[in-house]
């Protein structure tokens, strides 16, 4: 990231400056943050709350208030284990605690060679594929416990073809 | 207006108006928790989100919340029905379930929105066991103490913070059981851009923010032999300190407060009164020096330490506007380890200096390093109290007796200082008589006096024709700033105090609950005191006068600035 950090910092103000007012623009101002830097750090959000001009408490409250924004740096492969309703009673904790297992690391942790991401969500609206997970933006559906394996495999695969 | 009926009564409103209004109107009590009226600033806190506030009516199946409701015509409301009643026992009875149990240790027992309701609702036991909430403590400040685990998310701090003060520093963060209001990333509150106001904890309804307590450290040092402890009162303290102990708002207790002073054990009790007038000679001269010598215009004054860590944070490219005088307090704090201890005879290490302040920020201020060490200790005007109490003095049958000479005369000109205006009358007064060789011919500028947050107005004096600024409240003295970094102000002095209201109404004084008529009272009495004085002029106070005499020689003399002129230090802005 370090790199180019300059160049992220211009798109988002680029997103920024094209809004027809900045007014109840946090929200999305976030998400396009957290879509380019991957993350929001203190560093970011200080820099919107400049921009904004809000308080920077106010972007951290409203960053702290919703689960899908996240303050720490994820892993190049990003795992998401829906865990809603239908998903849970079709199997979901068993797929979750297999990824735990194969990848031995905690559930909504990052591993420290920052390789992987392991997220349990709640529910992303796909109850008809339960149970059902998102590997870096891709979902895969009606998945059994001995799919996660492959799953792991053809990430590291994609990986290294990179 | 609408027509409704309140527990049967007939009762006409003005559209618009809440049920709770309408209730208060004809004297029927709705007890309320997060609601608070913020005249001073224009706008209320209601988000609503308590609960405490549920009222019946009639052909409703549910209940509904009465500060947040407006009413509309033939509406028939009952608040005090068994099941209203009932629902709002409930709904304290969750707030109790989340919340610690140590009334019997904290700041706030005897004086606790939360603890009163629960007596007046007569909750009886523990009803319900729940989680807690866990939440660390911030004791980082020198001002005030967060103690999250105490907050029932009413908002008052937030709307007075943001809205208000437009300082930003608290928000909702996290949600469901973590939910709390804190700074930006957690961080402790000394880390922040708070001005330590206080203001937040004027309006907190329970322990959640609370004020720093310095008053053990004034024990030990009262206890110590070796140590000359003297103390100091500022303005404000005379016309609020008897509402801690039963007297009416504004009542003036400038001799009992000096009198029980003594009784705790200073050896010498002075007046920050003498070093406002002391204050007074030194802005008014730089004030004309700035005007005569083509100087940064307008000066702001500089006497509100809160106002100037705002300044020093929002705007640090005007850090050339306010006036480098210290404050008041501080200003008697150098005079007292220098003039004082010689004339007395005191070794300036073994004395301990200790301001009686309006204001949590006067405790922050204290341990600016620009400013030295002439202030030991800062406490408020609750602390005072308490320390009274503990002392167990009774305050209705204390005499009245006098402040100690060398550093205890005062004009009227100072008495003024606590409330908002009351600085740059004072200021003008001396410069007047600068002018034009003789003092006005009536020292009231009233055209200064008042209370709305922003307000100018002209001071003749001979030829010049003085521009005055004055702004209370942070929110309102943005404005002000932004003017003058837009080069839009054409004042030659502003007035700023961070507490809409002035001092009268500062973060350390008893509890006001944010009511206009109880800060009216004291700045009255305040104009009062001044009025009756003989003595109504800063330059004429024979003390002060003595002092450059024997010692500073002239005002803004080489002394004058090593002791009473201070500097300003950029800060960030987040």
């Amino acid at each position: 990231m370090e790199k180019n950090e300059k160049a992220l910092y211009a798109e988002l103000d680029a997103y920024i400056d094209a809004m027809p007012t900045k007014q109840g623009a946090l929200i999305s101002v976030l998400h396009k943050a957290q879509d380019i830097f991957g993350y929001l750090p203190k560093e970011v959000q200080t820099h919107v709350a400049d921009k904004l001009d809000v308080p920077a408490s106010k972007v951290y409250g409203v960053l702290t208030f919703y689960s899908f924004f996240t303050m720490t740096q994820k892993g190049k492969n990003r795992v998401n284990v829906c865990m809603g309703t239908a998903c849970f009673v079709r199997g979901a904790d068993k797929i979750l605690e297999r990824f735990e297992r194969d990848l031995n690391m905690k559930a909504n942790t990052t591993s420290e060679d920052k390789l992987w991401s392991l997220d349990a969500l709640r529910c992303i609206g796909a109850c008809g594929l339960a149970p059902i997970i998102t590997v870096n933006g891709k979902s895969h559906g009606r998945l059994v416990e001995d799919d996660v394996p492959g799953i792991i495999a053809s990430c590291l695969e994609e990986k290294e073809g990179a | 207006m609408v027509n409704i009926k309140i527990n049967n009564l007939a009762v006409q409103v003005e559209a618009g108006t809440t049920i709770l209004e309408a209730a208060r109107n004809v004297g029927i009590t709705i007890p309320t928790l997060c609601y608070m009226k913020m005249e001073s600033a224009g706008c209320d806190n209601a988000p609503g989100s308590c609960r405490v506030c549920m009222v019946e009516q009639e052909g409703r199946a549910n209940l509904i919340p009465a500060c947040v409701t407006v009413v509309w015509e033939g509406m028939a409301i009952h608040t005090n029905t068994p099941r209203a009643i009932k629902t709002r026992r409930t709904v304290v009875e969750l707030f109790l379930s989340n919340h610690p149990k140590d009334c019997l240790v904290c700041e706030r027992n005897k004086n606790c929105e939360l603890q009163t309701l629960a007596a007046e609702l007569n909750i009886r036991e523990n009803k319900y066991d729940g989680k807690m909430a866990k939440h660390e403590k911030d004791s980082s400040s020198m001002s005030l103490i967060r103690d999250p685990e105490k907050c029932v998310l009413c908002r008052r701090c937030e709307t007075m913070c943001n809205d208000v003060q437009t300082v930003g520093v608290y928000s909702a963060i996290n949600r469901s059981l973590e939910t709390t209001v804190s700074t930006a990333f957690n961080a402790p509150v000394a880390d922040s851009t708070c001005t330590f106001c206080g203001q937040c904890v004027s309006v907190c309804p329970t322990g959640a923010l609370t004020q720093a307590n310095h008053t053990a450290d004034v024990w030990a040092a009262l206890a110590d032999p070796d140590k000359t402890v003297i103390v100091q009162a500022a303005p404000a303290i005379r016309v609020a300190l008897g509402e801690e102990f039963g007297m009416a708002s504004g009542a003036r207790v400038t001799g009992k407060m000096v009198a029980g002073l003594r009784r705790l054990g200073f050896n010498h009790v002075y007046d920050t009164n003498f070093a406002a007038d002391l204050t007074v000679i030194e802005e008014a001269n730089e004030l004309l020096e700035r005007i005569n010598n083509g100087g940064r215009l307008p000066m702001l004054t500089s006497c509100c330490p809160a106002w100037v860590k705002f300044i020093e944070h929002q705007f640090p490219t005007l850090l050339d506007v306010p006036s480098t005088c210290k404050s008041p307090h501080e200003m008697l704090g150098a005079i007292a380890k220098t003039y004082l201890a010689q004339k007395l005879g005191v070794d300036p290490k073994k004395m301990v200096v200790v301001s009686i302040m309006p204001c949590l920020a006067k405790k922050y201020e204290s341990s600016r390093e620009e400013l030295g060490q002439g202030v030991d200790y800062v406490l408020t005007t609750r602390e005072l109290a308490s320390m009274f109490r503990e002392a167990g003095l009774n305050f209705h049958a204390l005499p009245d007796e006098s402040f100690d000479p060398i550093m205890g005369e005062s004009s009227g000109a100072a008495d003024i200082f606590g409330t908002t205006g009351g600085v740059i009358e004072a200021t003008a007064r001396t410069v007047v008589h600068t002018l034009t060789g003789k003092n006005p011919a009536n020292v009231e500028f009233t055209q200064l006096r008042g209370t709305d947050n922003i307000r100018e107005a002209t001071v003749k004096a001979g030829d010049t024709e003085l521009k005055i600024g004055i702004a209370n409240g942070l929110g309102s003295a943005r404005k002000m700033l932004e003017n003058i970094r837009d080069g839009k102000s054409t004042y030659h002095a502003i007035e700023i105090m961070a507490c809409p209201g002035g001092c009268v109404a500062g973060g350390g004084q008893p509890y006001h609950g944010n009511d206009q008529s109880v800060i009216k009272e004291r700045a009255a009495s305040l104009y009062a005191i001044d009025g009756e004085k003989n003595l109504r002029v800063a330059h004429e106070n024979t003390e002060v006068k003595a002092l450059y005499a024997e010692f500073l020689d002239k005002p803004g003399s080489h002394k004058a600035h090593d002791l009473l002129h201070t500097s300003y230090v950029k800060r960030a802005k987040v």
